[in-house]
């Protein structure tokens, strides 16, 4: 193996070129663009479709949609989502969800009880952050998962005519 | 010549006094140092959290400490296996008091869609976890309102319940 011993410029003998040097960059980066998004007071808005927190809307009538076939819960790949359903009699729809249940800490945003759901009922949101200190606070019921779903238009309201 | 009792209310006007309490917990919350355990995706996550985008250098927490020995906080970012738990266990026993555990994401937080025997189901089993984050993986932000929720239990020792979109 051969050495080559270079000869070592006289500006590279000393460290405080080479700091100078990094310092400049740094320099030129407190002058350029700033890529910082400051959180809490900026936000990320999301694109259209874009695949947040699943909830569940209600019609301009404030009919909840669910009518609970449990098909959301049949596809859920970490099955997040239970449901429970109860009778209305003399209605045609004939059934509600009691009680609909989303483990957020289990949900993986995949969209597919939004992909199944024939009656429209859940929607994926543009909300992302969600955190809480224990496990049951962040299993969302329906309280919660109608306030975040809010009211969808729905042009036929087949229910209504039946 | 000032009285004596000018002299006192020149010094409450200079000086400011504080527990000493509140000057720790001050302390502490602004410089978290995460142990970050990135087993999974959500590391990716994590070190977006750490990249110019999102700088959690703002919060406090820019050293990750990849030695427990000098962390504050451990952030689970990831599937935690059973062959995993172990190493993980002992990583948080390495940590000195006081400390705080993150729970990042599905898998960590409740084993997500890995209902199989190989998977931990949620890292509340082995150690004990103050935040949880909801998502697969979560985006930043996420990580970093987990972070301040953490801060708020350091001040206060209390969590606020789980983020809403109009921010209840």
């Amino acid at each position: 193996m051969i050495v080559v011993n270079r000869e070592v410029p006289f500006q590279h003998r000393f460290y405080f070129t080479s700091v100078l040097g990094g310092m400049w960059i740094t320099f030129k980066h407190l002058l350029g663009r700033k890529f910082t998004l400051r959180y809490p007071e900026a936000r990320f808005k999301p694109p259209q479709g874009y695949r947040g927190i699943p909830a569940l809307v209600k019609d301009q009538n404030g009919r909840e949609k669910c009518v609970a076939c449990f098909l959301c819960e049949f596809i859920c790949p970490p099955r997040a989502i239970t449901i429970r359903a109860g009778e209305l009699p003399g209605n045609p729809i004939e059934k509600y969800p009691e009680s609909f249940e989303i483990n957020m800490l289990r949900c993986i945003y995949c969209g597919y009880c939004e992909e199944v759901c024939p009656e429209e009922a859940i929607f994926l949101q543009q909300a992302y952050e969600f955190a809480g200190g224990s496990r049951r606070e962040m299993i969302f019921g329906k309280d919660k998962l109608y306030k975040l779903g809010g009211v969808r238009q729905d042009p036929i309201l087949k229910w209504a005519h039946k | 010549m000032q009285t004596e009792k000018e002299a006192a209310s020149l010094i409450e006007q200079a000086l400011m006094t504080t527990r000493l309490d509140a000057v720790v917990k001050w302390a502490r919350k602004n410089s978290l140092w995460p142990m970050p355990l990135g087993t999974a995706c959500c590391a990716i996550e994590m070190m977006a959290a750490a990249g110019p985008r999102y700088d959690i250098a703002r919060f406090g927490s820019e050293r990750l400490s990849f030695s427990p020995r000098q962390a504050d906080m451990m952030i689970v970012a990831g599937t935690v296996t059973k062959k995993m738990a172990p190493a993980l266990r002992m990583i948080y026993d390495q940590m000195p008091d006081p400390k705080w555990v993150i729970a990042m994401g599905a898998c960590a937080s409740s084993g997500g869609m890995f209902h199989t025997y190989a998977t931990v189901q949620g890292v509340d089993q082995i150690v004990p976890v103050d935040v949880y984050i909801s998502g697969c993986p979560p985006r930043p932000e996420a990580l970093l309102y987990g972070l301040m929720l953490i801060q708020e239990k350091v001040r206060t020792g209390k969590v606020r319940g789980p983020f809403t979109v109009d921010g209840e």
